[in-house]
């Protein structure tokens, strides 16, 4: 065994490097780091709620990664007779 | 204002009791007025770090259920005056900590003192963001190791997202500690860099704490390594990362391995 085999031998951190880049960027991609659809969703219900009342779980948030572009998907259930009409939602304004 | 601190890690045995100590004391050493709070309810160890553990009388979650006041449950350091210690407890169980009993009793210390230091037991459950829900300040104790950088990820996930701070919409103020570091291996290839850590993590560096026997000489001793032994190099980086904490600009030092002296400067502003 030569010197520089040794030192390749010994030079274990450059793997454990690449594993963890490899390895985080997916658990960040499952986990979502910042957990960005949680905050959303938070920050949606408190917009809505200035204006109707809706209940928190009608409140749906969902986010679906893709390769280029991901897409953000909003759906937010308001009883109908609470559905602003076109007066009450310049009122409201 | 008083400031909530997390030291934090998901992993076990990374250092964070040790951390807790080793900056509780060096921060009360510079005159603030310091509680370090023991989350880790059911295998309490800060008071033995502390060296403190014959003198608990009550506990956290006796705190909490207002089965004792909190002036009744802590405990004032012998060597430092603005140094207190809230102990866990060590025979019930995680569950008997209620969020609402938390919030009372963080309320309380945050009028107390300048600095309220929480340390975390592991994992990534009900107990560590129990300890977390409060901070201002995230602490995130990790080992040049796969497992523990791995850890530290998730925790970082969870400091941004289950916090009163990430509820609120704010960005939780997050540092790392790296600690047992050992800069000849690192040198030599066998462990992860300062950089590697760094790059993978990016949260900005609070200090790069060496593998040191000061540091199990001062458990031994029950005191916090900062007062045991105030010239030895895990002793100095604690201190070093204490003031950075609280806002003074401190050139980062790298362990040196040829001296084993903090002499070699990095090239980093500190965090
Ligand atoms: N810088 C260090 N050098 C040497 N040993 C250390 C260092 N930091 C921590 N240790 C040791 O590692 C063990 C775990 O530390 P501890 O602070 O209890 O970790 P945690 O609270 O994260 O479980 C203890 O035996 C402690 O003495
Ligand atoms: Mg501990």
């Amino acid at each position: 065994m030569n010197l520089l085999s040794l030192f390749q031998k010994r030079a274990t951190a450059p793997v454990a490097r690449e594993r963890l880049q490899i390895l985080l960027a997916h658990e960040r991609s499952i986990t979502g780091r910042t957990d960005l659809v949680a905050v959303l969703r938070e920050e949606i219900i408190a917009v809505i709620t200035k204006h109707v009342a809706v209940e928190r779980d009608k409140v749906q948030v969902k986010m679906e990664r893709g390769d280029a572009v991901s897409t953000l998907e909003v759906e937010i259930e308001i009883p109908t007779a609470l559905a602003p009409a076109e007066s009450a939602a310049s009122a409201a304004a | 204002m008083a400031k909530v601190l997390v030291v934090t890690s998901g992993k076990g045995g990374v250092g964070k009791t040790t951390s807790t100590a080793a900056l509780g004391a060096a921060l009360a050493a510079m005159g603030q007025n310091v509680v370090v709070v023991d989350f880790d309810v059911g295998l309490r160890n800060l008071d033995l770090v502390m060296g403190a553990e014959r003198r608990v009388v009550y506990d956290l979650i006796n705190v909490v259920q207002g089965d004792a006041k909190l002036a009744q449950a802590l405990i004032r350091d012998k060597r430092l005056d603005s140094l207190s210690l809230l102990p866990a407890s060590q025979t019930r169980d995680k569950d008997a900590l209620s969020e609402e009993g938390v919030d009372k009793v963080m309320a309380e210390l945050r009028e107390k003192f300048d600095w309220v230091i929480c340390d975390s037991p592991a994992g990534i459950e009900r107990g560590p963001t129990l300890a977390m829900r409060h901070a201002d300040v995230a602490v995130v104790v990790t080992n040049p190791e796969v497992s523990s950088v791995r850890d530290s990820d998730r925790i970082i996930g969870l400091l941004d997202s289950k916090t009163l701070k990430a509820e609120r919409g704010e960005r939780m103020d997050k540092h790392l500690l790296l600690t047992r570091y050992d800069p000849a291996r690192a040198e030599r290839g066998e462990m992860l860099k300062v950089d590697d850590v760094l790059e993978i993590l990016s949260i900005p560096l609070l200090g790069i704490i060496p593998e040191s026997q000061e540091v199990l000489r001062a458990s031994n001793l029950g005191t916090p390594v900062t007062l045991c032994n105030p010239a030895s190099a895990p002793a100095k980086a604690y201190s070093d990362a204490a003031r950075r904490l609280s806002g003074e600009p401190i050139a980062m030092a790298v362990p040196n391995d040829r001296r084993g002296l903090f002499g070699k400067l990095f090239g980093r502003r500190a965090a």
